[in-house]
């Protein structure tokens, strides 16, 4: 039984913090379904945003001021980003783009630490990192208040997206735009207002996700590294499904903490770190459409 | 003025497929060559050990890793782990077997990488582009793991950090930054060689042929898993061994954590910025990268004295290699090795150029 | 080798001899689409067979089940009288088979030269070492495969571009590297798949010399693809029409331009 809470524990972690990689694989899907580019600059977007959030209050800003000062900031990055790095390469192929997003992700981690130092911050959201009592009491689960708070709160933004990209007139326009920018435009979507938009919601994801992990952490440039493991998520759920990316979240969380913590300790430890790309590696051999991807067939 | 190929004639394809084939071109690159040896005479220990060094290394690792994705396309974010693998080898080999000779050591830490290589290569086979790329973080990030949990490697030193042995050859200990040098410079040179006739001969065409265009590839009776491999460990062995020199000729004391991702996208942008699919772009990039953060410390010391916060010349660096990325992708990405060859064109028809 | 020499020769070099390569009841299917049924004609020895059809007629299809780019659910393919299994391109490129594509498929990032030597893959037997230190046979190889292409060159007029990228040769040239490319192997079956769509008049009246002039001079077995009829009659010997992925018609040009079937595929008469 005492095993058995445990793995509970274990599980139930690993599923909570699998949601926030969810979260972030969510911001990679936004930007690569609406401008089929792979932004690998969402990490560090993270790390700018909640940086940047953390550094408004330290200048004195209000939390609900901070707030929207650092989406607005969010938008105005998406749009130079757009505009400067991304309209300019447009035709080009996937690899150029990443590596032009590897280049971008270098500009934001030099410019966020340029304008805010190095230092870890801590960010307080008024829920503390203490087991939540009741659990603790009925069931003796330890379960922490904070990984709960995030857990919802990432779920709940997680819901919010698929219904924005599935149910409302932007997200069908989305998808329009995602499939083929010259018809969309053709039948009259104005682009650059889908991809302003598209900025702006990637822009919001990224600074709950940031808020919620630093909340965790601290805010640190360790995050960047964080958001990386979103990438075996996009691997497993594939890129363009927002239901693949939320179970494959699950997964990798799951995984990653149950696998760490029984299997870690014969290998000194500390696996988490690249059992995530190992899974994700695996799994392309068996599925490399990923987990809800359609099959493509190559023709001649 | 000089530049000129008029009054030389080929009259046979073997002197056609020569290496330099310009008269100009052959004496330039006897006297670059003879200007390397020769220039400990006129460098300084700071100039060689942190600049010259590490610029010959890093240049023969982003050789590798050009083989691998400017001639045989495919993505990798791995190569500081496979320099992992070479540094941490040849530690071993001289470790393990008594009086091993160091340019043997070095070779095999190369091999040993190309195995390794190899293993992470097999995806390639099945995906390609984006999801090639997030494998091989796969192996960077599971390398340096494994480097640094299993105590073998690093004969369960209890700090984590190994200390390189001396290099001796025939009985000399190359000891002094001049020597290192040579020693360097003369493994780079001959592995650049090499390369070169790889790039321009069958190996290098079969290469192109399956980034270009892989159905046509195998139509004409190519393997593509023959080929694939082959390139993840040729370029893989060029990364083993640039790891071995780093190790031993550049840092000396070593841990895993020096080979992290950040030095893959250092060495991902000599590739770029240097130029895709060319052997010169390799050595023009690594002194691109190296230079800058040289140069932006110049600048600052004479700007502001002594009291520059490093952190914020790191930052400013990782803004300018950013920045340089993105505007060679979108203004010339073919990039340095590009404008060397418009260069020397110019200078082939100057000044008669209409 | 004679450029002056008429279109239709009265005597050509290489008689056509037996069946070389033999398709028997090819059926193809793409999940639920049937692109070919069963399908079975002949290639006999030197001659030049074409394969003709409207649009999605399966003709592209036809094309990559003879050299194993596709896979047949039905039938079986012989090469000179031997059943094979199962073919695939490696496999059919050793067996002789090269190929051109209707989507021009040539290396961009190389240089006419290199593409057509290239095309000389299975004719170089030197290993990477062997290369790395250019040892005899690389270099032999390589001033072996040089003369090829330099040969190549210039029997399709291409000198002038050797050097150049592909990428920046006009439509035509490429058309025209491609199929040096494929010669480069010195196949024995040469595929084809429309080599002369998109291209002017006077580029098709070039093509259709040199692919008369590869079958008169190398004695290539050819088996083309072409949308256009009329080309198609004054070049080939005999000639198979596919139509829905059935077979509607298969003999000399003659024969083929009197079948009613065929004149009702071509004119759009209702099924």
């Amino acid at each position: 039984m005492e095993d058995f809470r445990f793995f509970i524990e274990v599980l139930v972690g690993g599923l909570l913090s699998g949601l926030m990689y969810s979260l972030v694989a969510l911001g990679f899907v936004l930007i690569y379904k609406a401008s089929g580019v792979f932004n690998f600059a969402q990490g560090s977007m993270v790390f700018l945003a909640v940086l940047s959030f953390v550094g408004f209050m330290e200048l004195g800003l209000p939390f609900w001021a901070a707030l929207p000062v650092t989406i607005g900031m969010m938008v105005l990055v998406g749009m130079a980003t757009e505009r400067l790095v991304l309209r300019p390469l447009v035709g080009q192929s996937d690899t150029t783009l990443l590596m032009a997003t590897i280049g971008l992700a270098f500009i934001i981690e030099g410019v966020a630490q340029i304008a805010w130092g190095v230092d870890v911050r801590r960010l307080d959201l008024g829920i503390h990192d203490e087991p939540i009592m009741w659990l603790a009491d009925n069931f003796e689960i330890l379960i922490s208040q904070l990984d709960i708070a995030a857990g919802i709160v990432a779920g709940l933004m997680v819901v919010a997206l698929a219904l924005l990209f599935s149910r409302t007139k932007v997200g069908r326009g989305l998808r329009a735009v995602a499939d083929d920018p010259a018809a969309a435009l053709s039948i009259g979507i104005p682009l650059s207002h889908i991809w302003m938009l598209v900025w702006a919601t990637a822009g919001v994801v990224a600074l709950v996700a940031g808020m919620l992990w630093g909340a965790r952490s601290g805010v640190q440039f360790a995050l960047v590294l964080v958001a990386l493991k979103a990438l075996p998520v996009l691997i497993i759920g594939g890129f363009t499904s927002v239901p693949g990316v939320i179970v494959a979240g699950l997964i990798v969380g799951a995984t990653e903490k149950v696998a760490e913590v029984y299997i870690g300790p014969y290998f000194g430890g500390g696996i988490e770190g690249w059992a995530p790309y190992m899974l994700a590696v695996l799994f392309l051999l068996v599925r490399p459409e990923g987990l809800f991807g359609e099959k493509i067939i190559r023709r001649v | 003025m000089f530049y000129r190929e008029a009054g030389q004639f080929h009259t046979s394809y073997a002197q056609d497929t020569q290496l330099f084939p310009l008269r100009q071109d052959r004496v330039g690159m006897a006297i670059t060559l003879l200007a390397a040896f020769a220039l400990p005479a006129v460098a300084n220990d700071y100039w060689l050990s942190a600049i010259l060094i590490p610029w010959l290394i890093l240049a023969l690792v982003a050789l590798g890793q050009n083989i691998l994705m400017g001639y045989a396309g495919q993505l990798s974010l791995g190569s500081a782990g496979f320099m992992a693998v070479g540094a941490f080898a040849c530690y071993n080999f001289i470790l393990r077997i008594d009086g091993i000779p160091f340019v043997l050591a070095v070779l095999l830490s190369g091999v040993c990488a190309a195995i390794i290589g190899i293993v992470f290569g097999l995806p390639s086979l099945r995906i390609r582009g984006l999801y090639l790329a997030v494998a091989t973080l796969a192996s960077q990030f599971f390398i340096v793991w494994a480097l640094d949990k299993f105590g073998w490697f690093k004969n369960y030193d209890t700090s984590g950090v190994i200390t390189t042995q001396p290099i001796i050859i025939f009985g000399h200990n190359f000891a002094t930054p001049a020597e290192k040098y040579w020693v360097v410079l003369v493994i780079v040179a001959v592995l650049t060689l090499l390369a070169k006739n790889l790039a321009r001969g069958s190996v290098g065409r079969a290469w192109m042929a399956v980034r270009d265009m892989d159905v046509a590839a195998e139509v004409m009776g190519l393997s593509l898993l023959r080929t694939k491999l082959q390139a993840f460990a040729i370029s893989s062995f060029y990364c083993g061994v640039g790891g071995a020199l780093f190790a031993f000729a550049y840092l000396q004391t070593v841990e895993p954590s020096a080979f992290t991702i950040d030095l893959s996208f250092r060495i991902l942008f000599m590739v770029i910025i240097g130029g895709l699919g060319t052997i010169m772009g390799s050595f023009l990039g690594a002194a691109f990268i190296l230079l800058i953060p040289v140069f932006l410390n110049i600048v600052f010391h004479a700007a502001f004295g002594h009291h520059v916060d490093s952190t914020l010349t790191s930052a400013l660096e990782q803004v300018i290699f950013g920045a340089t990325i993105i505007a060679f992708l979108i203004l010339e990405p073919l990039g340095l090795a590009r404008l060397w060859q418009l260069t020397k064109e110019r200078l082939r028809l100057w000044p008669f150029s209409h | 080798m004679n450029m002056t020499m008429p279109i239709q020769t009265p005597q050509r070099a290489f008689a056509v001899g037996a069946p070389i390569l033999e398709l028997d009841s090819i059926s193809l299917r793409f999940g639920g689409v049937k692109a070919l049924t069963n399908i079975s004609f002949n290639v006999l020895e030197h001659e030049i067979r074409a394969i003709i059809g409207p649009n999605g007629a399966g003709k592209s299809s036809m094309l990559n089940v003879i050299n194993g780019v596709y896979v047949p659910q039905e039938g079986s393919i012989r090469f000179q009288g031997e059943r094979l299994a199962a073919m695939t391109p490696t496999r059919a490129a050793r067996m002789g088979i090269a190929r051109t594509f209707q989507n021009i498929a040539l290396f961009r990032g190389m240089s006419v030269l290199d593409n057509i030597m290239a095309g000389r893959t299975l004719h170089m037997h030197a290993n990477f070492l062997e290369v790395a230190f250019r040892l005899p046979r690389a270099r032999r190889e390589e001033t072996e495969a040089r003369e090829k292409a330099e040969e190549i060159i210039e029997f399709l007029e291409i000198e002038h571009i050797r050097k150049t990228p592909v990428a920046r040769l006009p439509y035509g040239l490429k058309k025209r590297v491609e199929l040096g490319r494929a010669l480069a192997a010195e196949p024995r079956i040469l595929l084809l798949d429309e080599p002369m769509a998109g291209m002017n008049v006077e580029e098709k009246q070039d093509m259709c010399r040199f692919i008369i002039d590869v079958n008169d001079h190398y004695g290539t077995t050819i088996v083309l693809i072409e949308h256009d009829m009329g080309v198609v009659m004054d070049l080939s010997d005999r000639v198979v029409v596919l139509d829905y992925g059935k077979k509607i018609g298969d003999g000399t040009p003659a024969e083929v331009r009197a079948n009613q079937d065929v004149i009702n595929a071509y004119l759009g008469v209702a099924h």
